[in-house]
């Protein structure tokens, strides 16, 4: 079981993900938008959507470093494990407080705005709890943990190591199995959800637009006779009913 | 000559679209033929590639000029140089997340339907059945409809209507003087709005992933469906507003000059349907180098000027040398020669840019209406037609001519007056000719034109047929030129030796010339 949770279900949705790029790139690029709502309603969205965003590109940020960089690099640095936790714990804080005040508006605004709710994807419903859970949990385990009540487990010794030996192929599960139940909750979620991005509107984060700040104002093409004569039907405007 | 060479840069050609606003009958045939080509899907119920509004009125979206608001267009910098009037592309993806200039379904209106069905399907009863109206959106009920695309059309609601329209508000602050909008001594026109497929266009410049984009054959702006992203910056970047959000699809969507058809040969859907006969479409040729110059010179009204100096005449060989070397064909070039717009807005100089002042270098460009002027002479019982009394109109009516100034010019009122009294000039020199007296030609000189040029004007704005109002090469044509051109073809048969004894295709004359 914990070889099944720990050892094949993160690889698993590493895969789903992959593959669902794949196709979202090479054969639905015309679903690979974020479905804004804002034409339906503005003012919520103008304070959630920042809020979220913002919040949560900064999550992802504290993840990253949290994850990926090894206690003894910081510790070589001369950054101790209490100066370390006192950052991440308080920016991390900001940051999530942030992010789920930010989900919390637009799913309010998502249930209360007919139009938005009558706009509300299939993707989005399946997507929307796994998005919901992983936040809720992630953030219970923070507070969990800075509260001692789970005996104040290290992550960076656990389950980052765990995230880590991922990477080469050989998963220390054994790790994951002594982790608090919070964490691994948010672990199984965030994996789900990482295998929705591409089935998902989720997918408009691969797309981040930064070429935009170094491209030419105005976008000149030529017109390509094959595009719209040799081109098989794929999926775009609706057929008229 | 040689000097006039020398500065012709890149050439490029663009298929362009006069409005002759006098013609105009207000009869949105225009927009219902668009609508049920382009936008009769969901997701894009709210949508109106064409629209037709009445002026002086709101607009749509609603109060869509008043760029204090919508931010669109581009702005000149004190360094001179253009920039979003959005903001810089840094501040522009910071506000991605929710664009705070975004307008929203009721700045263009609820779409809405009726429950039609339940006039034929409600059970048997004392009650006769009634059809409620539903928004389209939701398919909740829709207690009171409060406004549509066209909803102030001919003047309806306008004490209260066009007091807002932004045009009104500027005249009203900057002449102090109050437009009436009383029905006897109100002025109104129609205006039909397309995309303007911009030489400098800002929806192009706003999008984040580059999936809008000006072809370089024609100058058609179009979004790639497959590219866009839902950003939905374009929307706010055009500051005419005629970029749409599809909610249903989450992608940008816009008129697309209806480029399939340009692409054989033929004019727009809405030219093709217009009732009033009043669109003309042609090629325009222009220098691509001189565009960034001329949207950034300093004076507003300087503009119009500008922009008419990047196009180029098709009849000087020099251009259509420069033309050639830019990989322009011929069937182009003969194009632009015959190009009913090229006469309307260089020629004569009779046509205008829609809000120069926005600085995307439009090209959908308007023959401004004589009519208010007309009408108000004959209502004070003076005759209509003659030149006189209209050229002292122009000179009294200041209202109608401030208001199309800052409609067509950045607001500066000469070249509105020059070209209503070149309109009240062929008037009145028309009126001699269908009367069978003597042809007038001081009527023609005091507008600067000759009597011959007179009646060419006249033909041109009045009974031009089809042939003479769309002039437009065809695509396919130009790729099997620049192929031919590429390839010039030899004696030689590509298969090998020629047969002796050819076999000759059965074309009747008339296919093989066309
Ligand atoms: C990094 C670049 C990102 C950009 C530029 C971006 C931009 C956007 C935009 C423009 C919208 C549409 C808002 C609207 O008008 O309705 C949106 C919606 C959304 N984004 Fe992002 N996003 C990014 C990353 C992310 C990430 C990392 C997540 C989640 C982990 C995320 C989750 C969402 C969700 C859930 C919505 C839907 C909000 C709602 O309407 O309920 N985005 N995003
Ligand atoms: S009028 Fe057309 S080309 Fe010009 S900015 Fe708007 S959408 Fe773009
Ligand atoms: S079809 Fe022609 S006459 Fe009728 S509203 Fe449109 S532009 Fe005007």
């Amino acid at each position: 079981m914990d070889l099944f949770l720990w050892g094949v279900l993160p690889y698993v949705s590493i895969a789903l993900l992959i593959a669902g790029t794949f196709w979202r790139a090479r054969y639905d690029r015309f679903g690979w938008t974020t479905h804004s709502t804002q034409v339906h309603e503005s003012r919520l969205l103008r304070i959630g959507s920042p809020l979220f965003h913002f919040g949560m590109l900064f999550v992802v940020l504290g993840h990253v470093v949290g994850l990926v960089i090894p206690q003894s690099w910081t510790d070589a640095v001369g950054v101790s494990d209490h100066t370390y936790h006192l950052l991440a714990v308080s920016t991390g804080a900001v940051a999530g407080v942030a992010a789920a005040a930010g989900i919390g508006i637009l799913v309010f605004r998502r249930f209360k705005v007919p139009a938005v709710r009558k706009a509300t994807l299939r993707s989005d419903r399946l997507m929307y709890p796994f998005l919901l859970g992983a936040m809720l949990l992630g953030l219970t385990a923070t507070i969990l943990n800075s509260t001692g009540a789970t005996d104040d487990c290290n992550y960076r010794e656990g389950i980052s190591i765990w995230f880590r030996s991922l990477f080469t192929f050989q998963p220390d599960y054994h790790l994951m199995s002594a982790a608090p139940l919070a964490f691994q909750l948010h672990i199984l979620f965030g994996f789900t959800l990482f295998a929705l991005i591409p089935y998902s509107r989720l997918v408009h984060m691969f797309s981040a637009p930064v070429q935009y700040l170094f491209r030419p104002y105005v976008v000149y093409r030529r017109r390509d006779p094959k595009l719209t004569a040799d081109r098989a039907a794929r999926r775009g405007w609706e057929r008229v009913r | 000559m040689p000097r006039r060479e020398a500065t012709i840069g890149r050439v490029m050609a663009q298929i362009a679209m006069v409005m002759n606003l006098d013609k105009c009958i207000g009869c949105h045939t225009c927009s219902v033929t668009c609508k049920q080509a382009w936008t009769n899907r969901q997701g894009t119920e709210y949508v109106w590639f064409n629209n037709v509004e009445t002026l002086p009125g709101q607009g749509y979206p609603r109060r869509w000029e008043d760029q204090e608001k919508w931010k669109g267009g581009w702005e000149r910098t004190r360094s001179g140089r253009l920039r979003l009037r959005a903001g810089s592309r840094l501040k522009r993806l910071g506000q991605v997340f929710a664009n705070p200039e975004l307008p929203g379904i009721d700045d263009y209106y609820q779409p809405w339907t009726y429950e039609y069905k339940n006039l034929i399907d409600a059970p048997a009863g004392n009650d006769l059945p009634v059809a409620r109206p539903v928004s389209a959106l939701t398919g909740e009920p829709v207690d009171t409809i409060e406004w549509g695309p066209n909803w102030d059309d001919n003047l309806g609601g306008a004490p209260q209507n066009a007091p807002l329209d932004p045009i009104v508000e500027k005249i009203r602050d900057e002449v102090g003087e109050k437009i009436r909008f009383e029905f006897e001594q109100s002025f109104m026109f129609y205006l039909p709005r397309v995309c303007e497929h911009c030489l400098n266009p800002a929806c192009v410049s706003s999008c984040p992933s580059g999936a809008m984009y000006k072809r370089e054959e024609d100058g058609i702006v179009l979004v790639d469906q497959d590219a866009c992203r839902g950003w939905r910056m374009c929307v706010t970047g055009c500051p005419y507003k005629k970029v749409y959000f599809n909610h249903a699809t989450g992608k940008a969507e816009k008129c697309t000059f209806c480029f399939p058809r340009i692409e054989v040969g033929l004019p727009t859907v809405c030219s093709e349907t217009c009732v009033g006969r009043m669109r003309y479409l042609g090629v325009m040729l222009y220098d691509a180098d001189k565009v960034a110059d001329a949207a950034a010179v300093e004076d507003e009204h300087d503009l119009y000027p500008s922009q008419l100096e990047c196009f180029l005449d098709p009849d000087d060989p020099a251009v259509a040398a420069a033309a050639k070397a830019s990989g322009i064909t011929h069937e182009w070039i003969e194009a632009a020669r015959r190009s009913p717009v090229y006469d309307l807005i260089a020629t004569y100089q009779v046509a205008l840019p829609l809000h120069p002042e926005y600085r995307t270098m439009p090209m959908v460009w308007y023959v401004p209406p004589l009519s208010p002027v007309v009408e108000a002479v004959a209502a004070s019982g003076h005759d209509g037609e003659d030149a006189g009394n209209l050229f002292g109109a122009i000179d009294a009516m200041r209202i109608p001519v401030e208001y199309l100034a800052e409609l067509l010019t950045a607001g500066d009122t000469h070249p509105v007056e020059a070209v209503l009294r070149r309109m009240a000039a062929m008037r009145s020199y028309m009126r001699r000719v269908n009367l069978g007296e003597e042809r007038d030609e001081s009527i023609a000189r005091a507008v600067g034109l000759t009597g011959t040029e007179m009646e060419d004007l006249f033909r041109l704005l009045a009974i031009a047929k089809y042939e003479d109002r769309y002039v437009v090469p065809s695509a396919a044509r130009a790729d099997a030129d620049a192929l031919a051109e590429a390839h010039p073809l030899d004696d030689t048969c590509p298969v090998g030796e020629v047969a002796p004894n050819r076999v000759l295709l059965n074309l009747s004359p008339t296919r093989r010339s066309a």
